[in-house]
Formats: structure tokens, sequence, C-alpha cells
């Protein structure tokens, strides 16, 4: 679950060395999206689906094109507040046409717990790690597989000798970000069945995912997904171990300590520079 | 100062045209304040607790609506106020601040956040403001040490929830050793303190203490931890989406435990969130507008209905303790303020302790307030409910 929202850290910044602050509201609005379209509109579970994650992507053009590459042009760092502003106006406007009330969205793969480890656990929730496994797979095949991937791979090297080559630099950011949204929306269609959904659900999410990208090695797509793993068996072991009063001190306190001893991150590479 | 690109760009004469108009709407706006009484509100208007703000101001107008019918108040039409506090303390002080500095409004009303309230209470006291609290239960809210107290409370009191839960978890369950499953916020914390002190005082021991954030999608860490230390009964302490996830959880978990909770399910659909087994949980309140109704239910209802016509079923009028003790809070000032004859604080404070009778909503309050107690709801008052099919029922003990 992290490691999705991560994920989509991961691919703006590899691509751009610039990241969606905005990616919790993202998260949200896939979940939002996915109900509005399947409880409100009564669409078929998979079409849904697909709206949701298409919206997704187009928030992601969205904010690629009118909170990020104005200030990245220019060479200012402004591009990270304005995606943290860009994520508030978003949650607000939800906030506004979605409602104030938390909604519950419809049980998908929910039915029925299976004795797991002594506990029960829904067979989503397997589901989860698994489709961010597969992805974080499909991911790093298609970049170095495929003309596009390849094209991103080119444009991470060096953006100027892309260009030069005839790598359309522009269209490969701005798919980076589409990607990375769509990725958030993903997350959030699959954790509303366990969770509810409400205009300010994804904001804690985006924190944590992005400490998650960070311990992971924002670089390194197996690291981020491996990172969110980790974090959310971690979570959940101080939890069951020493109570929920110590769970976020620990939590944030190990990643503090991590990044100490890895300042790159799980899987991360120093960031040389190639002259 | 304006750059001199943007004052070209804009043009001078617009700039006048939209400064001649802010000076119209300015004065339109005082020359009209001066014949209304003001009562203000602070509020969660936005965010998780928005829903609770919109009852509040739901209950207030219709009650306003009422008094304004009488022929208003010292002669004068009541006019009702809202500022958004954002559950957020420094946003509610500033905004109470600027509703009696700037808008002049004769009494507060507060939200459903206890730390807000807890922020205004000092001000309140010190510019002599009456400050009337409709919902956050925070014990320390109307018992706060003031020697001139000028806040008042028509709603549900922490300390005594807790005996009541206490109580009724004997009374019901029989419970041997029960476990809390609390929000971790200052809420959470007051009630732990409450049913520390009434399980003492009933020489019950408890499980176990565990805390869990509004944004946990999983509790099972925490409730296998109290089944684990043999919980027969949980005391659940929290708002509409955290509760829901308790209940999903224990769901998940197969563990079918009784569940005694403060009022937060009734924030919101919590049948919907919850599923199935959201009537396992019996929850206090003060108020319900299910079944047969008094006469004075059943026209209040009826106002809410006309005035808001998107309230369709009883599921609409959630959370019914908001409209309801916001509604009786507001006549019972109504009545201080005429009984004053005067705006002035200390006047208003002491007709509150002066009000005799008053055949209000939730019950018929006899003598509501004295400055020894100025909660005018006790435990006697609340009634234990359960959501069925998204509405809230009251149980029977």
């Amino acid at each position: 679950m992290y490691g999705l929202i991560a994920l989509g850290f991961h691919v703006t910044y590899v691509v751009s060395s610039t990241v969606n602050f905005s990616q919790g509201s993202s998260v949200m609005l896939g979940a939002v999206l996915g109900w509005v379209f399947a409880v409100r509109l009564g669409w078929p579970m998979p079409a849904a689906f697909a709206a949701s994650l298409l919206l997704c992507a187009a928030f992601g053009l969205l904010v690629e094109r009118t909170l990020v590459r104005p200030f990245a042009a220019r060479g200012s760092s402004a591009w990270l507040m304005a995606t943290v502003a860009g994520g508030i106006v978003v949650d607000n406007a939800v906030l506004f046409t979605f409602g104030k009330e938390p909604r519950s969205f419809p049980a998908l793969l929910t039915g029925k717990p299976i004795e797991l480890l002594g506990t029960g656990v829904y067979p989503l929730q397997i589901v989860i790690p698994l489709v961010g496994l597969g992805l974080a797979a499909a991911f790093s095949l298609v970049l170095h597989q495929t003309r596009p991937g390849k094209a991103m791979l080119a444009v991470v090297q060096n953006a100027d000798t892309a260009r030069l080559m005839g790598i359309n630099v522009r269209r490969t950011i701005a798919l980076a970000y589409a990607l990375s949204t769509a990725l958030a929306g993903l997350a959030g269609l699959l954790i509303a069945p366990l969770f509810s959904v409400h205009s300010d659900m994804g904001t804690l999410f985006g924190i944590k995912a992005f400490a998650v990208a960070i311990l992971g090695g924002i670089g390194s797509a197996p690291g981020v997904i491996l990172a969110g793993l980790i974090y959310g068996v971690s979570e959940a072991l101080i939890t069951a171990l020493f109570g929920s009063v110590y769970t976020q001190i620990a939590m944030f306190t190990v990643i503090i300590v991590a990044l100490a001893l890895l300042p790159q991150g799980l899987l991360g590479r120093a960031a040389v520079k190639k002259v | 100062m304006l750059p001199q690109s943007l004052l070209r760009r804009v043009g001078r004469r617009s700039l006048l045209a939209g400064a001649a108009a802010t000076v119209l709407l300015l004065g339109a706006v005082s020359a009209h304040a001066q014949d209304t009484l003001k009562l203000g509100l602070v509020a969660a208007m936005s965010g998780q607790s928005a829903k609770s703000g919109e009852a509040i101001v739901r209950g207030l107008s219709i009650a306003v609506d009422e008094v304004n019918a009488k022929g208003g108040l010292l002669g004068k039409k009541v006019e009702l106020i809202v500022r958004d506090d954002e559950s957020n303390p420094a946003k509610g002080a500033i905004a109470a601040r600027e509703l009696v500095q700037r808008e002049k409004v004769v009494a507060l009303f507060g939200g459903l956040d206890t730390p807000v309230s807890l922020a205004i209470v000092p001000f309140a006291n010190s510019n002599k403001v009456p400050f009337m609290g409709v919902w956050a239960a925070g014990t320390p809210i109307t018992r706060n040490g003031a020697p001139e107290n000028y806040v008042f409370r028509v709603s549900a009191v922490d300390e005594l929830v807790d005996k009541a839960l206490v109580d009724y978890a004997i009374a019901k369950h029989s419970t041997k050793k029960p476990g809390m499953i609390l929000i971790n916020n200052p809420w959470g914390e007051s009630n732990e303190k409450g049913l520390k002190a009434a399980l003492e005082a009933k020489k019950i021991p408890y499980a176990g203490i565990e805390k869990f954030e509004t944004n946990d999608v999983d509790v099972v860490p925490q409730l296998a931890r109290l089944k684990e230390a043999g919980a027969d009964v949980l005391f659940l302490v929290a708002n509409v989406a955290p509760s829901s996830q308790v209940v999903k959880s224990l769901d998940r978990m197969g563990w079918n435990v009784p569940i005694v909770s403060h009022w937060g399910p009734a924030g919101g659909r919590f049948s919907e969130l919850a599923g199935p087994s959201a009537s396992k949980v019996h929850f206090i309140q003060t108020y319900s507008f299910s079944g047969k109704l008094a006469p004075k239910g059943e026209a209040v209802l009826a106002a809410l209905k006309k005035k808001y016509p998107e309230i369709k079923t009883l599921a609409d009028v959630t959370p019914a303790v908001g409209i309801a003790n916001a509604y009786d809070a507001l006549h019972l000032t109504a009545l201080a303020i005429a009984k004053a004859g005067s705006v002035d604080g200390p006047k208003v404070r002491e007709a509150f302790y002066a009000i005799d009778s008053y055949d209000g909503l939730i019950k018929s309050y006899k003598k509501p307030f004295s400055p020894e107690n100025q909660d005018a709801l006790s435990e006697k008052d609340y009634i234990f409910t359960r959501f069925v099919e998204g509405e809230i029922l009251p149980l029977t003990q």
C-alpha cells in the first residue's frame, strides 16, 4: 500500500528530480472518484476503476503542467510548495463537492476473512502487496525493455542529451506524472474497501509514503516497494508488541536512525554525477 | 503597496469603483447590524467533523426562527453569526475574539471539539461573555475553576458519561474486566481518566488501554492485545470514521465482544461505514428523534424538514444530539437574556441562574443552572442507543 504511493514518488523523482507532494490527494481522488462512479452512478466495478484511474492520470498531467513545469523550468524549487498547496486545494474542493461525511466503499474481496498466522485477514489484504510487487516488476520490465521506458531512462541520465537524441523530454516527464498519480489513485481504490472514503483520507498516507520512498532510496523501485512492505509490517508489529501509544514515535525514530545509517536508503545509490 | 504594473493592468477606474463598492457594502452591513441582537457560533464547519457544525447550525437556526417569530429579544431580531474553527483551537480562539470584539455578539456558542472550547473558555471568562457549550463534553470546559464562571453547557459531560458507560457495562453485560480502545487525542485522554476513575469507584480492574489514530486502517493489533488480556467488554471513544474501523477490525478477527461507546458513532453514517456489525455498538446519546416523539419533538422535526428540504428520513437528522442540544441551549440563552433585560454579560450570567423552568426538547428543565453546576444535563438524561439500518434507535436496559 505505502509502497504503491511511494512508487509514485519514485517515478517522478528519477525522471525529473521533482516530486509531487499532492500524492496523498491523488490517493483520496482515486477512492472518491471510484466511489462516485461505482456507488452514486452505479457503474460496474471494472469500469469505475478504469475511469477513476484515467482521471487520476489526468490530474497528474494537470499537476505537472501547472504546478511543477513553470517552476522547474526557472530552476526554482517552488514546485515543492506549489504541489503541497495544490493538494490542499484539491482536498477542500472535494470536501465541498463530495461532501463532508465519510462514506463507505462497496465490499471488494472483503467478504470473508481467511485465517492466516492466527488472525483473520481479508483476501484484499493479500492482494494489495501482490499488486505492489507485480507493478514494481512490470515497471522495471517496461523501463528496460520498451521504447518509452528507455526514453525515460535516457531522460534520467541526461535530459539535454536525451533532447538532442530526439526524445521528447517534456512528454516523458508529463507521462511520469500521470503514471505516478495513477499509482496513487490505484492505492486509494485498493485501500477504500478496508477504510472509509473522505476528503482528507490521503494526507497521512502521503506523508508516510514519502517517508517510505526516502527510506527505500527514492531512486530505486525495488527498494521503495521493499521499504513499503517493511514499513507496513513493522507498524503492525510495534503496535502488537509495545502498544499503539508507541507506534508513531517508534516508526519515525526508526526512519531517522535508518537514514543516519543508510543515507541513500535501503537500495538507493549515492547520487554520483556522471560527467 | 500595489506594484505599478498591477495598477496599470487593472486600471485606476476599476480600482476606484471596487473601493467605492466596498465602502457601500460595509456601510450597508453595519447599518443592518444596528438593529439585530447577534449571537455567535464557533464550530467545525469543514473537515471530518463538519457534519457536527451543520447539525448545530440547524438546531440553533430553528430556535432562532422561533424566537424571532415571537418578536425577537429585547425588541430586536436575533441574528446568528457562524465562524469555522476547522477543529483548530488557535483558530477557534481568534474567531471567538473577532465575534465578540468586531461583531459585538452577546453570547457565544461552541462546537464539537473539546480542545477548541477549552481555548475559548479563558477569553469568555475574562471578557465576561456568556459561552454556551452545546456539544464538546470535556469535563473542565464548565468546571474551569474561574471565580466568575461564564461557561454554561447543554450537553454530556465526559466525567458523567464515563460513569454511565461503566454502569451500563455492569448492568447489561456484567463486565469483570473491560478493555478500553480510545482515539489518540485530548478527548480520548479525558475519557481515559474518567473511565479509570469510574472503574476504580466500582472496584473493577481493566484489561488494558489501547490508543489508535484517526486514519488507522487496521486496529487489529491493538484489539488483539486487549483480547489477549481477557477483555470481556470494550469501551470505545472515537468519532464516527475511526469507530467504524474498530468494528471492521473486530469483524476481521472474528471477535464478538460487547462494545459500550461514547457518542462518536452518532456523528455520521455509522451503519454504512461499519457494516452490519454497527448495531453491536451501544452508545450514549442525549436525544433521539426516533420512535414516538413528544409534541415538541414532532414540531422541531417538522420545522427542520421545512427549513432544510434535504432532510428526508430520520437518517438525515444525525447527529441528533447536535441539533437537540443546540436547540435547547439557544432557548435557554434567550430566556436568560430576556430575563436580564439587557445584553450586559454579568447580568445575563445572573439571569441564567434565575431561570425557573423551561419545557425543552430533551427534557423539562427545572432550575437548570446554578453557580455550583453550570451543566443543564446530568447522567439521568443520557440514553443508550444503537444503529439499526441507518437510524439511531433507543435501547432499553
